[in-house]
């Protein structure tokens, strides 16, 4: 058991409660409706369409999240903007980055 | 040969046996292949078994000092000096963690790559630059000396390169190979400018006895930026991150998990360097806050950056930046409150979650690349958009995947659940909003590994695919990560207790590591 600073985390409790609830779960499934045969259900209706093939229907990962990125799309250009691939670029960023620890770190001192 | 003097000996063998043995590993090549792979995994175990030994020890006991060179190895301080002058490596609780995370995927990436590199040429040379890399990883997490840290962070740089590259006949691994030699030359020239500044203050090299006279100057602020930004960028901080999904995803699958550790390693020289080298001399507040916002948008970039992405090795490089942000968030916190009423507290749970989340990152990232690479092995592709199907025929590997992607995410039992829930908890005692974008980049990371899993193991299967499982010996590599993923998920109390927080402590009390090497603060 883990003590954290606002309670604890006990792993082996959560699986306990995972697998009653599963349980629970599974008993509540086996009690549903029994009386379709075997197979009957496996050919879905498509307004009368054919069902397509899975390797048709399977959505790839460049379209996954599709909304997402589009959504943001603003903030993905700038992303793709600053990610150039071109490490005279990536030398500027860590100059930059270190004239800015310069700035919060050495110059208060400096001034003052 | 008897225990107390293996203990006694074991920071010095634990660099010594696989230096040579790297020097070694060209030589048995030249007789008999299969006795030069023996020989790599039997090194790697043996450093694993003294590894544990050490820790174990340093845990239940307290730091180990060896003095290279000296007859007695636990006198740190000659007679004739009143500074230590000889190189001491210093193991304290800290350093003994970060061993134990190197040692670990060291041994998993050297089975994994048995089958992995069968039918690349150079295979000495791999085996070499891998024994190398260990080396310079274990050199970085046990010196106790500032400018070796800087020769071992070379020679993982150099090590790490060489084996970016080692696939040269994708241009791309030369490219990535490059990138990484310009950042990380860069970096070791800063660090070694900050080194020339504090040993031309206080004519010093030894970090406890720098630390016990370091006066905060601006000279030893200049010191500290440079030294921030250097090792920030090594560790794959945003907006120093860009080398990371370049290299991370031409490497040798095995050789970027174990990229993973050397990041680490540098993580570990920033955190050393705040925490035992300038302690509370140094604005912690100013420098809290600062590791805190490198934190943040590295996890947030770092995540956002990997979700569109359609090369599932770049994709999790982008994750490995955004699970560094929450290891930077959590030490981060903890050094903001360093010296405050609530450290022991919030600041010490913070330290914790963010060193417990090293290892646990360590791990599963580790494991995940794993993957990738057996993924690569099989399909001989990279682009998610071009797999499907693979749970049909690679079910161990479905399975690794799956329980790697579940505990990045952080979804319990797992243990990267146990680790950010300590960030959760103690971050938002300094603000909420911290807490509050941790646990988003959590939701985007399950989002993102859904889609990977989606995409690479759901659907019909492949027709081009090879067939079949990956080789048992990759098999063993991702089991080895994968048992550490399970134990360390259902047994966080033990762990926390016992290993994390003798590091977390060990890194806090700047005293303790100035007193064992320079005898008092």
């Amino acid at each position: 058991m883990l003590e954290t600073t606002g309670g604890y985390w006990s792993p082996i409790v959560w699986i306990v409660a995972f697998i009653v609830a599963f349980l629970m779960a599974y008993i509540m499934w086996g009690m549903g409706e029994k009386k379709h045969a075997k197979g009957e259900q496996e050919k879905p209706f498509l307004s009368g369409q054919d069902e397509p093939s899975k390797e048709a229907v399977h959505v790839r990962a460049g379209n996954i999240y599709w909304g997402f990125t589009e959504t943001l799309s603003g903030y993905y250009d700038f992303m793709k903007k600053i990610h150039t691939g071109i490490i005279n670029d990536y030398v500027l960023w860590f100059l930059g980055m270190a004239a800015i620890f310069f700035l919060a770190i050495v110059l208060p001192g400096v001034i003052m | 040969m008897n225990v107390d003097w293996l203990l006694t000996h074991s920071p010095a063998l634990l660099i010594a046996i696989p230096l040579l043995a790297a020097f070694l590993t060209p030589v048995i090549d030249r007789i008999n292949k299969k006795a030069r792979d023996a020989f790599v995994i039997i090194v790697l175990i043996i450093a694993e078994i003294i590894m544990i030994a050490l820790a174990w020890d340093v845990f239940t006991g307290s730091a180990h000092i060896y003095t290279m060179g000296a007859s007695n190895p636990t006198a740190t301080i000659p007679s004739q000096a009143a500074v230590p002058i000889r190189i001491v490596l210093e193991v304290d609780g800290m350093g003994a963690f970060m061993g134990l995370i190197s040692t670990t995927v060291s041994l998993a990436a050297g089975f994994y790559s048995l089958a992995f590199v069968k039918k690349e040429t150079g295979q000495g040379r791999y085996y070499t630059l891998l024994l190398l890399m260990l080396v310079g990883m274990l050199g970085m997490e046990f010196t106790g000396d500032i400018f070796n840290l800087f020769v071992f962070l070379e020679v993982l740089s150099m090590a790490s390169a060489a084996l970016i590259a080692y696939r040269f006949y994708y241009g791309d691994a030369v490219e990535g190979a490059f990138k990484y030699c310009v950042v990380s030359s860069l970096g070791a020239l800063m660090v070694l400018f900050a080194i020339g500044l504090l040993y031309g203050q206080y004519d010093l090299l030894n970090m406890a006895a720098l630390a016990k006279v370091i006066e905060y100057t601006t000279l030893d602020k200049i010191a500290l930026v440079l030294l921030i930004a250097a090792f920030a960028m090594k560790c794959g901080a945003v907006p120093m991150h860009m080398w990371t999904p370049d290299s991370y995803t031409v490497a040798p699958a095995p050789i970027t998990a174990m990229l993973v550790a050397a990041s680490q390693a540098s993580l570990y020289a920033l955190f050393r360097i705040c925490f035992s080298l300038y302690g509370l001399t140094l604005d912690v507040t100013t420098v809290g806050i600062i590791i805190i916002a490198l934190g943040l948008l590295s996890m947030f970039v770092g995540v956002t950056m990997a979700l569109p992405q359609k090369d599932i090795k770049r994709l999790m490089s982008y994750h490995a930046v955004s699970q560094t942000g929450y290891m930077l968030l959590g030490v981060g916190v903890g050094l903001y409150l360093l010296g405050k009423s609530d450290f022991d507290t919030y600041g010490m749970a913070a330290m914790e979650g963010g060193i417990f989340h090293i290892i646990n990152h360590a791990l599963y990232k580790g494991l995940l690349f794993l993957t990738a690479g057996a993924i690569f092995y099989k399909v001989k592709t990279r682009n998610l958009n071009e797999m499907g199907g693979l749970a049909h025929s690679m079910k161990f590997t479905t399975i690794f995947f799956m329980i790697g992607a579940l505990a990045i995410a952080g979804i319990p039992p797992f243990n990267g659940f146990a680790s950010k829930l300590l960030i959760y908890e103690s971050a938002y005692h300094v603000s909420p909003i911290l807490s509050i974008i941790a646990m988003l980049v959590s939701i985007i990371t399950l989002a993102s590994f859904v889609k990977v899993f989606h995409s690479a193991f759901m659907g019909p299967p492949m027709e081009n695919a090879e067939a079949g499982e990956v080789p048992k010996s990759m098999i063993i590599g991702m089991a080895i990560l994968t048992v550490g993923i399970i134990l360390f998920g259902l047994f966080p109390g033990w762990v926390v207790s016992n290993i994390v927080h003798p590091a977390a402590q060990a890194l806090a009390a700047q005293a303790g590591y100035i007193g064992s090497v320079a005898g008092g603060a």
